[in-house]
């Protein structure tokens, strides 16, 4: 977005140098013949300009998805509709909990959805501890989002434990990616 | 005369020594503790036949014995182009001295009898080279296409009688079958010989299925599945392959296991992000939630006589083990070594019981006395978890996953020594093993 007024400027001044350009005559060879040469006239600096805007209509992000639907969700809430947990936690960071307070407005202004609150856990860790730690990061996203003034009833939650990665990467990164409480959301009146 | 009728009598004895087992202790020696090194070299000619389809029946069933006997790394199969002797009539003694000369400890020498259209008699004597006697002759009557479990009940036998334990040969495994990439993995419910043959789907359909169990004392299993919402814990009865959801509980129930006696299952249950441990009567459906502790109390297992139950907890900071008695009294902390401790499993045998530590980064199969003492590891890896006790609680089968994008599954086995550490043979990808009780 701020990319924006910085080209329209840089595209005025270029505008600007072109006709200056322009302006300047070439050098031409001076007929000595000539009596009565030109008198010399100063020329006052040309005043640029100045363009009247245009009145246009907003910009549109080709990529935004319809307002309302559940892409729109995962776009106006973070990216992914995932909040992000530490090795081996279930308690929400700050930077969760602003996620969440997103999801919480939008689920507000849309309320044609419910969601399934997935718990998700990264490999390092025993197969059913990581289905336990999983139903505790979905219920940590999902308290949350009640806090916030949903209703529990639109909210289920279930836990994939390590079964079902994002990352198929085995190092910190990867890991990361995995260990998340992601709500998906389910049309109402849809399957 | 007399000596035909000795002869005769020598013969109706050694009969009734094939009718009924004997029950005498091998003078041969097999050491089953850590200490062993050195496994017995046994001799398994092929099982003689009447004609060509009994003869490459007996050679079929003698690879399979050898085969049991050799993975179980106690016995060391000699090689059949090393015998001097060629029997052809298993009623007679061998000639020990050939033997001998091979440094076989033990023989086992059998035939197969034509007993109708489609049935056999696979008969067998089992001979102490040094002493030079007898140990067992035992006679199966079976199907012919059931010759395999014949093959593998004869491994059992004598495994039982050079070893002095129950064998684990004519056994299954059932487990998750696994397909497909990392981030879209395909699992399926199977089953399979313990020796990776017959394999074979249990259940149709694409739905999440997690860590299935055994009913020590049926052909019975349970399991999880992501079917409903939320996932549930569910009964199948191999032969009949009847499915049963146990119960609509109000969270998921996951973790699953059996009674020694089939009559209870434990699981773990969740509610708004707690879980606990809960028993349930078969019979009557009730439920009785056995912790009450704001931890995850999960991966629950009986002792074999029912009485205590092993389990693992976070309630004190890190998830650890911990014992209880079967109605959730007098819980008592178990594990105290470096690491976490997850997924403890209570040998058959009652001695022991098996466990996934992690630590630095790695995770381990270890085993410990049921107080704590004694603990043991017996392999590490990048990801190891499942341990399953093989039912005379000697082998610990378990799930190997590589590291990274292109990571695999794979079953392992290793024996309660730490040695004979090997991978199971598996169609494809496998994970969560479960070892069957021995068949009927």
């Amino acid at each position: 977005m701020t990319l924006k007024p910085r080209s329209l400027a840089v595209i005025a001044m270029t505008a600007l140098l072109v006709s200056g350009c322009a302006t300047k005559p070439d050098p031409v060879p001076e007929p000595v013949a000539d009596p009565t040469p030109a008198p010399i006239v100063e020329t006052q600096p040309q005043q640029p300009e100045v363009l009247r805007p245009i009145p246009q209509t907003p910009m549109v992000d080709p990529n935004q998805p319809a307002p309302g639907s559940i892409a729109d969700f995962a776009y106006s809430t973070g990216g992914d509709a995932r909040v992000y947990f530490a090795y081996n936690q279930y308690t929400l960071s700050p930077q969760a909990r602003d996620t969440l307070r997103q999801q919480a407005d939008w689920l507000k202004t849309y309320r044609d959805y419910t969601a399934v609150v997935e718990g998700h856990a990264d490999e390092r860790g025993t197969r059913q501890y990581n289905i336990a730690l999983g139903a505790r990061r979905a219920n940590s996203v999902k308290s949350f989002l009640v806090g916030q003034g949903i209703a529990p009833s639109r909210l289920t939650t279930v836990s994939y434990g390590k079964e079902r990665p994002i990352d198929g990467r085995s190092n910190e990164e990867g890991w990361a990616r995995n260990r998340n409480g992601y709500t998906n959301l389910r049309a109402i009146g849809r399957s | 005369m007399t000596r035909i009728l000795t002869v005769l009598l020598m013969l109706i004895g050694l009969l009734g020594a094939i009718a009924v087992p004997s029950s005498a202790i091998a003078q041969i020696e097999v050491d089953i503790t850590e200490g062993n090194i050195d496994p017995v070299p046994i001799a398994v000619p092929d099982f003689l036949g009447q004609d060509p389809e009994t003869r490459q029946l007996g050679a079929q069933i003698a690879e399979v014995i050898r085969s049991d006997l050799e993975s179980s790394a106690l016995f060391r199969s000699l090689d059949p182009a090393s015998f001097l002797e060629t029997q052809t009539d298993i009623d007679y003694e061998p000639t020990f001295a050939d033997w001998r000369v091979i440094r076989a400890d033990a023989l086992a020498s059998g035939r197969i009898v034509r007993d109708g259209p489609d049935k056999v008699r696979v008969e067998f004597r089992l001979w102490d080279v040094f002493a030079g006697r007898q140990l067992q002759g035992i006679r199966f009557s079976t199907a012919t296409e059931n010759w395999r479990r014949t093959a593998h009940k004869a491994s059992d036998a004598i495994f039982k009688a050079l070893t002095g334990e129950e064998g684990y040969f004519d056994s299954r495994i059932v487990f998750v079958d696994q397909r497909g990439p990392k981030t879209d993995r395909q699992k399926r419910l199977a089953i399979m010989d313990q020796d990776g043959f017959n394999p074979q789907y249990l259940l149709g359909g694409s739905d999440l299925v997690i860590s299935p169990q055994f009913d020590p004392s049926s052909q019975t299993i349970t399991f999880m599945s992501y079917e409903t919402l939320p996932p549930q814990v569910y009964i199948l009865d191999i032969e009949t392959g009847r499915r049963e959801l146990l119960g609509s509980f109000p969270g998921m129930t996951f973790a699953p296991r059996f009674s020694p006696d089939g009559d209870n299952l434990i699981m773990s249950m969740e509610q708004r992000g707690n879980i606990d441990i809960y028993i349930m009567d078969l019979l009557t459906r009730s439920t009785q939630r056995l912790t009450t502790d704001a931890g995850i109390d999960v991966s629950a297992s009986f002792s074999p006589d029912g009485r205590r139950i092993v389990f693992q907890s976070d309630r004190g900071g890190s998830p650890q083990l911990y014992t209880m008695n079967a109605d959730g009294s007098s819980t008592k902390r178990i594990s105290f070594g470096d690491g976490r401790y997850n997924q403890p499993v209570w040998s058959p045998r009652g001695d022991k019981i098996a466990f996934v530590r992690q630590n630095r980064g790695k995770f381990a199969i270890g085993v410990m006395d049921p107080d704590g003492s004694r603990e043991r590891i017996l392999t590490d890896d990048y990801l190891v978890d499942m341990p399953s006790w093989s039912p005379n609680g000697r082998v610990i089968l378990f799930t190997k996953e590589t590291r990274g994008r292109n990571s695999r599954a794979e079953l392992w086995s290793v024996d309660l020594t730490g040695r004979n550490l090997k991978r199971v043979d598996t169609p494809g990808q496998a994970t969560d093993p479960a070892w069957s009780p021995i068949l009927d």
